[in-house]
């Protein structure tokens, strides 16, 4: 059963029917889904869901397409794990990681894919595309091979190999001389020329609504309760906006309790239109031309992020923007204190909260949650050291290097 | 020779089916007064009570985006196209 019966405009709120489109013939804004949420609130339980498969089909009410027929390779229901280790670095009191790392192509970008490539299905569609950073073009390549599809994923020519690699065995890879907002722009053009589904353009509204999960996930695992604060990388913004809205659904459904949740924002200094706009009291998210290492974050034009930083702002969070040397020190703190290997995205958030939690915007009375979006075998030049030390194959070989004088 | 301003297939009920639109050289602001002047529809759309572009339009003179250039006083050259389209974000 579908609950989500019309599109919305996010600014003047006219309604239009469930179609691929991304935005307002009136106003230009942005399109969402609406659901029916008093049907969604007789119909899901926390006893339902419960019983339902360990992905994030599990919250199938709260999502936009008929579940039983998803383009589905599992992701979702990722561990949420207690970072004590890391919250002593810290100075924080209770600490969660959500480690959406562990997805089919380890990224969150799994999410929002299989929704929409399961709209793309519904639609009628034979051939899916995106503009990517990488993650997403590994997911969308995934998922369309998964449903027998043809793809085709835009990305920047300079992104991190592994993602080129992981995806071109998938699909088509075409690599864009530009950086992701020239990708983008390319996207909407072809989006006129060609009958696709890309699903981060027309099919936007419903592609964004898979990372809902994220929210729906983190409150189920802490016993369906909501955080005090939660940590989100934002690149186009959309994935804070969507975590903000996912909470309020399941207030809205009956699921928690109602509660305050601070959301804060994570971005790198190289690329931080939204953290910029937060520091200056701004609404106008000015683009930017990005250059950092945390390139699945490098989007100089966040579409969402006017309504990130609204979300922010209402919620009592904070923004800002970390170094690359505070991105790899991030990346290396969480490998170190909690066995988790992550992108620079990662590195961002462990960065921003460590910065936060300096700055007292972030407190030990408070439970966090961030979000770990991206697996660090993607970008495995980030994360490169010197080579290992090499010893012969003898004991003596090994004291010799590590046995700690007396 | 003046200069162009391209509409998008899902604009185009707004120029009556017409995908280029032909306009005086000069500055990009004059240009979309130019095209707001036959085409009304496109008013309140593009150009938002304080006078600027909308949150969600993006315009393009040839390949750049005018928030990086000088905005609505951004020169349009002879030939030049100016290209309207919708914002969107990704990732």
């Amino acid at each position: 059963m579908v609950f989500a019966d019309s599109l919305i405009c996010r600014e003047c709120a006219r309604t239009s029917e469930l179609a691929p489109s991304y935005f307002c013939e009136w106003c230009f804004g942005p399109l969402e889904v609406l659901y029916d949420y008093e049907a969604v609130a007789d119909s899901i339980s926390r006893e339902k869901i419960a019983q339902g498969p360990p992905t994030l089909w599990r919250y199938a009410d709260l999502l936009p397409v008929e579940a039983s027929a998803a383009a589905d390779l599992g992701a979702g229901f990722t561990p949420l794990v207690r970072a004590d280790r890391l919250a002593a670095a810290l100075g924080l009191g209770e600490v969660w990681v959500k480690n959406d790392t562990l997805n089919p192509t380890n990224s969150f970008k799994d999410r929002p894919v299989t929704v929409a490539v399961t709209k793309a299905l519904e639609f009628g569609i034979k051939t899916v595309a995106c503009a990517s950073t990488g993650n997403l073009a590994n997911a969308v390549a995934a998922h369309a091979a998964r449903a027998g599809l043809d793809s085709y994923v835009f990305v920047p020519y300079d992104i991190e190999r592994a993602k080129i690699v992981a995806t071109a065995a998938l699909g088509t890879v075409v690599a864009v001389q530009g950086n992701y907002d020239d990708v983008n722009r390319l996207c909407v053009q072809l989006n006129e020329q060609y009958p696709w589904g890309i699903v981060n353009i027309n099919l936007r509204p419903y592609y964004a609504e898979g990372s809902k999960t994220l929210a729906f996930e983190t409150a189920e695992q802490l016993g369906w309760q909501l955080p005090d604060h939660v940590v989100v990388p934002v690149a186009s913004g959309a994935l804070l906006t969507k975590i903000a809205k996912g909470f309020d659904e399941l207030v809205q459904v009956g699921l928690v309790e109602p509660a305050d949740v601070r959301i804060s924002g994570a971005q790198a200094e190289g690329c931080s239109p939204v953290a910029t706009a937060f520091a200056e009291g701004s609404d106008d998210v000015r683009p930017q031309k990005p250059d950092t290492i945390a390139k699945s974050l490098a989007i100089g034009d966040p579409a969402d992020g006017y309504y990130a930083l609204r979300q922010v702002r209402r919620s009592g969070g904070a923004v800002a923007a970390v170094s690359d040397d505070e991105i790899v020190e991030g990346i290396h703190l969480l490998a170190r204190t909690e066995g988790i290997l992550t992108e620079p995205a990662g590195g961002v958030t462990v960065a921003t909260l460590a910065k936060l939690a300096k700055e007292g915007l972030v407190t030990d009375s408070e439970r966090v949650v961030i979000y770990i979006t991206g697996h660090g075998l993607k970008t495995p030049e980030v994360i490169a050291t010197d080579d290992p030390v090499r010893i012969p194959a003898t004991v003596d070989g090994f004291r010799a290097e590590f046995e700690t004088k007396e | 020779m003046p200069a162009t301003i391209r509409i998008p297939t899902s604009l185009r009920s707004l120029t009556g089916g017409s995908s280029e639109v032909e306009v005086p050289t000069g500055q990009v602001g004059a240009a979309l007064d130019d095209l707001i002047a036959r085409y009304p529809d496109f008013g309140e759309r593009l150009i938002g009570e304080d006078g600027k572009p909308r949150r969600f339009v993006n315009i393009f003179v040839a390949e750049d985006d005018i928030r990086f250039l000088d905005g609505l006083e951004t020169a349009v050259g002879e030939g030049q196209v100016v290209t309207i389209l919708p914002a969107v974000a990704g990732g």
